[in-house]
């Protein structure tokens, strides 16, 4: 599928403050339908702010945000409905099996418990994880408990899916089975909005914005933005804006 | 071999049924940047935590500075600075109290050796009255390394000190082991982060408990074993599912923008697999062959 032109992430003049400290400064961007969309910025950049706000945890001070059409003043249960989210470090319940986990997300979404059924066994499926439904997360290696991870999140189909660094930690083969599945959710029209610290994750990305100190410095693709700041990768992009 | 500073010896490490390190050797000599290289639970911080004599082997032996790390322990704790994967410095002490702590305990004072620490540590004393815990990731950081110098030991053992670390904070973190090493210092340091093996003298990459390859990254990356092409078009997610399906086609892994693709007969005809592509509607195709890196080094010995 071709990337589409629908607009999923729209922000525009976004402002949070905190007292007197700018966390967000005039932030401005859009992120397409299917796109996979990087999230950069040292620590203390400015990120999380940014997405507690597009996540619908945090209000902005001022400026327009518009999360999977809906509004992040008035329609945050709206806009939390529509997005999934999976950080490396937390995701699922260790102390509760694959299917139960699974279960459990489907059950907070409000989805039926036939739907429910009907998908966990395609997910088991495809995940080839038919075997281990009832082991419990806690005895499953890293790269596996990703893999789930990532599947409960995109479970009940959102516009948009927010990765807090998807893929550390994890073996290098791991790590692009993962990437295969991000590849493959943008493909069936899901947006991912990734966030690290690590560039080589940026390069998997369709575009990315690099952010300093409240401010985007830089937004394009990551070709675009090599030959701007004629780097020869992302790491050196992000150290002549960043540092 | 002269000027052995660290020497393991098949060394081994079971936590009931689960067995984390089988059977590692490797020595490190005097003044080397040394790097393991692996995922977690590879046996990373096992190994690290033997070495600073805080756990005992289940089998084998390793040695520091010639001392045993379960006969001399405690003279190997006087001569090894060991920085932990997670911040272990006191939250509710200021910057200055932690590093007068660690150099109390150790009966010295920051200020003699002050010269050691001081490109470090003159980047967090504008903060020296601030606790720790309400520093930032890479203050904390640049803090715990201070610690674990105050001392002057001769090895210096780190734990993932970059994990979680932005960008801009990791490359001065291996600048400034750089500059380690060049005073002499024996450094041990492990990550995840395939990237960081060139930053090392020498990488051993690991893998379940197990080590695949020691040696300098150079030469690690000249023993991968066959040609490798990068392939990128627009649609890079059917471009997998393409290149899959092409017969002569041995592996292909995403990297970034680009796929890194090998082949079975160990050549590709460009210009043919290009128009193979164009046939399956592809567009802004790029195709161009590859010097490999540590990371597909890492993948191709995994199999």
């Amino acid at each position: 599928m071709q990337k589409q032109t629908e607009n999923i992430i729209e922000v525009k003049d976004l402002v949070k403050r905190f007292g007197a400290f700018l966390a967000n400064d005039n932030l401005t961007f859009e992120v397409k339908r299917g796109e996979i969309f990087g999230f950069l910025g040292a620590n203390g950049a400015g990120k999380t702010t940014a997405i507690k706000i597009l996540s619908g945890l945090s209000y902005p001070t001022s400026g327009l945000v518009n999360v999977a059409g809906f509004d992040v003043y008035k329609q945050r249960n709206k806009v939390k409905e529509n997005i999934g989210y999976m950080s490396q470090k937390f995701s699922l319940y260790e102390d509760l099996t694959v299917k139960e986990n699974i279960r459990f997300y489907g059950g907070i979404y409000g989805l039926s418990n036939k739907y429910i059924k009907q998908k966990t066994e395609d997910l088991l499926n495809r995940l080839k994880m038919t075997q281990i439904q009832n082991s419990l997360i806690s005895s499953l290696p890293l790269g596996w408990k990703q893999k789930i991870a990532f599947s409960v999140a995109i479970f009940h189909n959102p516009k948009v899916v927010f990765l807090d660094e998807p893929t550390g930690g994890v073996d290098p083969i791991t790590r692009r089975d993962f990437w295969e599945m991000i590849y493959e959710a943008a493909d069936a029209g899901i947006t991912v909005f990734v966030t690290t610290h690590y560039m080589d994750e940026a390069e998997y990305c369709d575009r990315v914005s690099i952010m300093d100190q409240g401010k985007i410095k830089a937004l394009g693709t990551p070709t675009e933005l090599k030959k701007l700041f004629k780097a020869d990768n992302m790491d050196e992009v992000f150290l002549k804006i960043a540092r | 071999m002269q000027n052995i500073t660290v020497e393991v010896n098949n060394l081994k490490k079971s936590y009931d049924k689960v067995e984390a390190v089988k059977g590692v050797s490797f020595s490190v000599s005097k003044g080397e940047l040394f790097g393991l290289i692996g995922p977690d639970g590879a046996g990373k911080t096992s190994i690290f935590r033997i070495l600073t004599t805080l756990m005992f082997p289940s089998e084998g032996s390793a040695r520091l500075l010639g001392l045993d790390v379960v006969n001399d322990f405690k003279e190997i704790r006087n001569n090894i600075g060991y920085m932990p994967q997670r911040f272990s410095l006191y939250q509710d002490l200021s910057v200055e109290e932690n590093l007068t702590f660690f150099a109390t305990i150790f009966g010295t004072t920051i200020r003699e050796n002050y010269n050691l620490i001081k490109d470090i540590y003159v980047q967090i004393e504008p903060f020296k009255n601030r606790l720790a815990g309400k520093l930032s990731g890479g203050m904390k950081q640049k803090l715990a390394l201070s610690c674990a110098l105050i001392h002057s030991p001769n090895i210096l053992i780190l734990d993932e000190p970059t994990t979680g670390v932005d960008a801009v904070s990791r490359k001065e973190f291996w600048e400034m082991l750089i500059r380690l090493k060049e005073k002499g210092i024996t450094i041990l340091v492990s990550t995840p982060y395939m990237d960081e093996a060139n930053m090392c003298d020498r990488v051993a990459l690991i893998q379940n408990g197990e080590i695949m390859s020691i040696d300098t990254p150079d030469k690690i990356i000249g023993n991968f074993g066959s040609k490798l092409w990068a392939v990128k078009s627009r649609n890079i997610y059917q471009l997998i599912k393409d290149l899959r399906s092409l017969d002569f086609i041995e592996t292909v892994f995403p990297f970034g923008e680009y796929l890194h693709v090998t082949s079975k007969t160990g050549s590709i005809d460009i210009e043919k697999l290009q128009s193979i592509l164009i046939e399956k509607n592809h567009t802004d195709i790029h195709i161009q062959e590859i010097r490999a890196n540590i990371e597909d080094c890492f993948m191709a010995l995994m199999k």
